[in-house]
């Protein structure tokens, strides 16, 4: 396959909002007119508890290169305990995406309040330019899914 | 019969490689495997592969076709494969007795195409098993391992190896690489031969017959209750489906890609529970059904179906593999096969 | 033991205690040993076996025999016994139709090993002592026992039975284990070296389901691998993602609940250390919540049904190690 050397990179990257903080986060940020990269796909999710980790790997699998997650903070979780919970889960997951040799800097958690639009479009900015830098998701990718 | 000496043998196998890709069995961590021969790549002398070499003519999936839609219009796009002309050294007797079972299901009509053409630019060259297993029981569908068929045979005798083509697609290998091959007298492997047919005598499963399964009618056997005791344990994996030299059953699948269909089929296991899943419902509900249908189409259907001849060729890689250790000589004693005297 | 074994069950199915018997049965080669129920004293008498080859875990049989009528004695060792305690504290087996008797392991041998010696043609096999004696068409070998045993017994973690209703033989203690080794090897190696090691590995896979069908924790009445519905269900490893992705979810799906009997990786055709991944899982959950082990205490919370507020932050993993 050939490289388009002139061509820019731009990564496709998954985002799981949870519905009470961190999509009305998002939605603070696009209202304050804050500017986060288009390329980032926003899926909302009744709770961040609600994110299987199967989720986050059909997400690579559909042409993501970065997976971030976010929800309430812990203590505000809409349902008492969910995020706790999702914490776990996900930090196993990444150190098991981590233990097959796959860039720990593709997957992210951030806690994000209806109240944080600015953290919001901040994180998205970080998260989009590690993944840049990183570039296009090699190790996790099905072949079969790539344009051709 | 011509012959090479066992030294010089990575000369021959250079030969081979320079006009077309040779594949043979190599020693990895999961057991012996068919890999690509390359400079300094060693043939392993394990008696089976640890899978068959059925993936040669039927690989574990394949695509067939790709759809693209595009408002109401659908584009079909065939799947287009290149075929290369290969050979496949080393191959044993059972696996390469296999490929004639597999021919009855594919080569008949309708051909399947995929396959025919692998089987075209297909050379088979076998090996004659000086060191066979506890686990073997080819002898028992009639195969005997001191002349293993294929497009040409080949027997190892101390440095020495022989070989013969059995066909003119064998002869035609031998006469491309003829320079790094001498004559040899045309008895030159019996004594080997003599040597295997000795040892085969001596293996627990010498015996073996299918005797007594052939003189019960079908659906005496079907409605034995010996099935459910035999059954009872068995996990519903697929390990003995898939490593199975003659399962050829397959499942045709549509994988969305996110901007096409892609079409494609891969093996299938009767040992699965979705196997029979019909719109109306599943036909074998149960792991007894599914494990009767198994052997009652290895040992029963198939050979009423293709002059007597039973879809298991004697390899035992089921024997070795099953997870349980439950497998088609304990069916087949089960059921009634007898001891040949 | 064996002797022991069968007289007791014997006396079991007599007094009406039990009215079958789960054990193993001999197979053609002395060392293909199929589990199998037993329902009468002549059976037992004809082919029950206990020895160095009896590996099957059978706690998971328990799912549905102690659904039948009647109760069945079950015979479990240490590793066992830790799967069938894990079954019950997740309600899959009925407690009250099982009659349990502790026995203890010696450590298995893999006929794998003993056949990569180059020993072929085994007409008979049997431990004698720290050997291992092979009776081949080809003649006899002996060889070292802890040399062609099961890797998961030169590692064992526990000697000691969970759960009994009786023992035979010696009650053995939980054991100082080196099973984190590979785990820890892997963790110091670079990305690119873990990521290399297990395409390998996992590019192996023919997703024969081996090893999700053989594990006492799989127990899904309809695996999402399966399911029409799920959106993965397929038969193949059709791409690399595929077996990435089976054998990640598989054993996520058991995280916290894995006991690491180490079926996985005995069953595996294709030789996967798939163990290593379940191990991970295991370690991890040891450093970051504490030390856990599953099967352990049927009351106990597990550590994926469980968290504490100060719990870490996912952001752990960029900071560990590399």
């Amino acid at each position: 396959m050939q490289v388009d050397e002139t061509k820019e990179f731009k990564p496709t990257i998954v985002a799981f909002c949870c519905n009470w903080c961190s999509y009305a986060g998002a939605d603070l940020s696009g209202t304050n007119r804050l500017n986060y990269p288009a390329n980032v796909k926003i899926i909302r999710v009744p709770c961040s508890c609600r994110v299987n980790p199967m989720f986050i790997l059909r997400a690579f699998q559909r042409g993501a290169d970065g997976v971030i997650m976010c929800g309430c903070h812990p203590g505000d979780c809409h349902y008492t305990s969910g995020n706790y919970y999702a914490r776990r889960r996900m930090t196993l997951l990444f150190s098991m995406l981590d233990f097959l040799g796959i860039e720990k800097e593709r997957t992210r958690v951030e806690w994000v309040s209806a109240a944080e639009g600015a953290k919001f479009a901040a994180t998205m900015n970080d998260f989009v330019a590690t993944i840049t830098k990183l570039g296009e998701n090699r190790r996790l990718e099905d072949i079969r899914c790539k344009k051709q | 019969m011509l012959k090479v000496s066992v030294d010089k043998i990575n000369d021959l196998f250079r030969a081979i490689a320079a006009t077309q890709k040779l594949f043979l069995p190599v020693d990895t961590n999961a057991g012996a495997q068919y890999r690509e021969w390359s400079e300094g790549v060693t043939m392993s002398q394990a008696l089976n592969t640890n899978r068959s070499a059925k993936d040669f003519f039927f690989p574990q999936t394949e695509n067939l076709a790709e759809f693209k839609v595009e408002g109401k219009k659908i584009e079909v796009k065939p799947q287009v494969n290149e075929y290369e002309d290969f050979v496949v050294f080393g191959v044993r007797a059972c696996d390469a007795a296999s490929f004639a079972i597999l021919d009855r299901v594919f080569l008949s009509e309708p051909v399947d195409t995929f396959y025919e053409h692998r089987r075209t630019h297909g050379t088979i060259v076998t090996l004659a098993c000086n060191r066979p297993a506890e686990t073997c029981f080819c002898t028992t569908f009639g195969i005997d391992p001191a002349v293993p068929g294929g497009d040409v045979s080949a027997w190892q005798m101390g440095d020495v190896l022989y070989l013969e083509a059995q066909n003119e697609k064998g002869q035609k290998l031998l006469d491309a690489v003829n320079a790094e091959l001498s004559e040899a007298p045309a008895d030159a492997a019996e004594p080997v031969k003599a040597a295997i047919r000795v040892m085969m005598e001596k293996l627990p499963l010498a015996n073996l017959s299918l005797k007594g399964i052939e003189d019960q009618k079908m659906l005496d056997l079907f409605y034995s209750d010996k099935w459910k005791g035999l059954s009872e344990s068995c996990l519903g994996c697929g390990t003995c489906t898939f490593v199975c030299p003659t399962c050829q059953c397959y499942d045709v699948r549509d994988f969305d890609t996110g901007n096409g269909i892609q079409r494609f089929r891969c093996w299938d296991s009767c040992m699965y529970s979705d196997f029979t899943r019909m719109a109306h419902g599943n036909i074998r509900n149960s792991q007894m059904e599914r494990f009767r249908q198994r052997f009652m189409h290895k040992l029963v259907y198939f050979p009423e179906n293709n002059e007597g001849i039973y879809s298991c060729v004697g390899c035992g890689r089921c024997l070795a593999k099953c997870p349980i250790h439950m497998n088609i000589v304990k069916v087949i004693k089960t059921m009634g096969g007898t001891e040949n005297e | 033991m064996q002797e022991a074994m069968i007289k007791r069950a014997k006396e079991l199915l007599a007094d009406g205690t039990v009215n079958r018997v789960m054990g193993w049965q001999a197979g053609e080669f002395a060392y293909d040993i199929t589990p199998t129920v037993f329902s009468s004293a002549d059976e037992l008498d004809k082919s029950f076996v206990y020895n160095d080859f009896c590996s099957a875990n059978v706690s998971k049989y328990m799912i549905n025999e102690s659904r039948k009528d009647g109760k069945i004695l079950c015979f479990l060792k240490p590793c066992d016994s830790y799967s069938f305690n894990q079954l019950l504290a997740e309600h899959r087996i009925w407690r009250d139709h099982v009659y349990i008797i502790g026995i203890p392991s010696y450590g298995k041998v893999d006929v794998n090993k003993v056949r990569a010696k180059g020993v072929t043609g085994i007409t008979g096999i049997r431990t004698e002592g720290a050997n291992v004696v092979v009776e081949t068409i080809y003649g006899p070998e002996t060889m070292v026992k802890m040399d062609v045993m099961e890797d998961r017994c030169l590692c064992c973690k526990s000697k000691k039975h969970m759960v009994y209703d009786e023992l035979i033989g010696e009650e053995g203690d939980v054991m100082e284990s080196s099973r984190f080794d590979m785990v820890e090897k892997l963790e110091n190696m670079t990305p690119e070296e873990r990521y290399e090691f297990w395409r390998g590995e996992l590019s192996k896979c023919i997703r024969c389901n081996a090893c999700r069908n053989v594990c006492p924790a799989c127990t899904c009445e309809n695996c999402v691998f399966d399911n029409p519905n799920s959106g993965i269900a397929n038969k193949a490893p059709s791409s690399d993602f595929e077996e990435n992705m089976f054998h990640i979810i598989r054993a996520f799906h058991v995280a916290g609940r894995c006991t690491d009997c180490g079926e996985c990786s005995r069953v595996c055709p294709q030789n996967i250390p798939l163990h290593l991944l379940n191990r991970k899982f295991i370690k991890d959950i040891n450093e970051l919540y504490g030390t856990y082990q599953a099967g352990e205490d049927v009351n106990a919370r597990g550590p994926l049904t469980n968290y504490t507020v100060d719990d870490c932050e996912p952001s752990i993993v960029h900071h560990r190690r590399g």
